[in-house]
């Protein structure tokens, strides 16, 4: 597990590495910024979809360890949103936060990327077990269900972002589409026998078995 | 990160500066270029030059820029040209299939002197000269880019419009079998692009048609074998390709506004103060620099055209 998770850890940092080769090769095409911009973009989307495919996949699989991976990949969808965030922040605005407040409450298509962004900050801020103590598992988790507005107002923010083409955005809806509509489904599902977590297995416990 | 290899060229090089530059350059990165194989439209631009054949004797024009050119492989790199393709970079590899020769244009509509053009022909109907102008994208990127062409004023001259000939429309190409682009079956224009101006902003002496860039003729790619180049306006009015020339009394309706007319209109001209309702239009980054610049009333253009618009609300006729 261990070093599976290792592993994982190094190949997240792929992309970004491919970046900074492309870089120093030539190879970020002519509007580098915009290269940057667009892939680091679709990267936070991709992380998020793996970060929500977790759940799904140990209830498919039974692989219990899959959760264990879920803090990293979110994290990691943060780590690329931060990038992408910058490149605007500063080689577009120069940091100025004026033209910056302007353009969020003037356009839907920044005021959703903005949104996605900052709800992502508090869910990396309590990521540690010392939060998730310290909120108390049942308020951490219903925080951390913020995920599913994340990733809406994210491919919503691509959705407007294109002007013509929107395979792509279509896609990325339609996969998270399945994430979520696996959520219902195994919400609804009561009766079938659920894969027990640590969570739930604690809440079964308690007699309080059966939800999310 | 971009990484520019100082220059190694010697001062009697100097007429063919950009273009040998851009060769050595492509060389050297050739090898990297090779593994990274991300964007080969990108790498393989160069390839695209024709070259074969000679456009006449080029002369100057007043109307130049003296602003850094960007350089070749970014010019035939980087491009919109949804017949080939959504992205930027597909054209410099798709439009290898583009056949501009034979090729002919259909002049029509309100003239006295209806006529089809074989391009040769059309190219040597009026002195050449090097424009080089500013082009301004709708998606907030610039370029400085060496046209050759002549004014479209030249063609208008001779052909007699008609006092009926309000707007002269421009159509592209139409043809899936050498165009990818229009054989998506989803998220793309209707088909054939088609673009207008009105007959003052036609006959506007910056207003051209487009044969050649960096003293060479055009690359399929920036819309060989003949295009037209408006430098105040977006570049999308800026039609490639074109196979129609027709004069009309209605305003045409342009493939972009056809598409959303909400976000694309008819004149189309670079307003900082008027933006994108999803973008701002205030600000554009040149490309090869890395911070945005603020973008100039009509591109800059604003003392040779603002008159066109005089009284007009530019916000309502975007």
């Amino acid at each position: 597990m261990r070093r599976i998770k290792a592993a994982l850890f190094v190949a997240s940092l792929g992309p970004l590495a491919y970046l900074i080769w492309l870089g120093f090769t030539g190879g970020l095409g002519a509007d580098p910024v915009e290269f940057i911009r667009r892939s680091t973009g679709t990267w936070t989307l991709d992380f998020l979809i793996i970060t929500l495919s977790m759940t799904p996949l140990r209830r498919m699989t039974g692989w219990h360890w899959l959760a264990r991976l879920r803090r990293m990949f979110g994290l990691y969808a943060f780590f690329y949103a931060v990038i992408h965030v910058v490149t605007y922040l500063w080689l577009d605005q120069l940091f100025d936060l004026e033209t910056i407040w302007r353009d969020v409450i003037k356009r839907p298509l920044i005021a959703a990327g903005f949104l996605s962004f900052v709800l992502m900050i508090p869910l990396a801020a309590t990521s540690t077990d010392r939060m998730a103590r310290r909120l108390g598992g049942k308020r951490w988790q219903q925080l951390h269900r913020a995920v599913y507005a994340v990733a809406i107002a994210g491919v919503i923010h691509f959705w407007w972002l294109v002007k013509l083409d929107y395979t792509r955005p279509l896609l990325y809806s339609m996969i998270f589409g399945c994430l979520l509509l696996a959520r219902f489904v195994y919400r609804f599902r009561r009766n079938a026998p659920a894969i027990p977590t640590v969570q739930s297995a604690a809440r079964m416990r308690d007699g309080r078995a059966g939800s999310v | 990160m971009l990484i520019r290899k100082p220059s190694d060229i010697e001062p009697s090089e100097i007429t063919d500066r950009a273009l040998y530059q851009n060769r050595r350059a492509f060389i050297k990165s050739a090898g990297a270029a090779a593994l990274t194989a991300g964007l080969p439209g990108w790498f393989a631009a160069e390839a695209a030059i024709p070259g074969k054949i000679a456009l006449p004797p080029i002369r100057k024009s007043a109307y130049s820029t003296n602003e850094p050119l960007n350089s070749l492989k970014d010019i035939t790199g980087y491009i919109n040209f949804y017949e080939f393709g959504t992205d930027k970079y597909s054209p410099a590899v798709l439009a290898k299939s583009l056949r501009t020769r034979p090729w002919t244009v259909r002049v029509s509509g309100e003239v006295k002197r209806p006529k089809t053009f074989e391009v040769d022909e059309l190219i040597k109907l009026a002195p050449l000269e090097e424009r080089t102008y500013r082009l301004r994208c709708v998606e907030a990127w610039s370029m400085v880019i060496p046209w050759i062409g002549y004014p479209i004023a030249e063609l208008i001259k001779r052909l007699e419009p008609t006092g009926n000939a309000k707007y002269v429309e421009f159509t592209t190409l139409h043809d899936p079998d050498q165009m990818p682009g229009q054989r998506a079956f989803f998220g793309s224009l209707d088909w054939p692009y088609v673009e207008g101006l009105r007959m003052d902003e036609a006959m506007h002496p910056l207003a051209i048609l487009g044969f050649g860039l960096y003293g060479e003729v055009l690359p399929n790619q920036n819309g060989a074998p003949v295009r037209v180049v408006v430098p105040w306006k977006y570049g999308f009015k800026s039609a490639k390709s074109i196979v129609g020339i027709r004069f009309v009394e209605k305003q045409p309706l342009n493939s972009w506004q056809k598409a959303n007319s909400r976000e694309y209109g008819f004149y189309s001209n670079v307003n900082p103060t008027v933006d994108h309702p999803r973008w701002s239009q205030a600000t554009e980054r040149r490309i090869g620099d890395f911070f945005k610049r603020k973008t100039l009333m009509f591109n800059g253009y604003a003392e040779q055209v603002a008159h066109l618009y005089a009284g007009m609300d530019l916000r309502k006729y975007y």
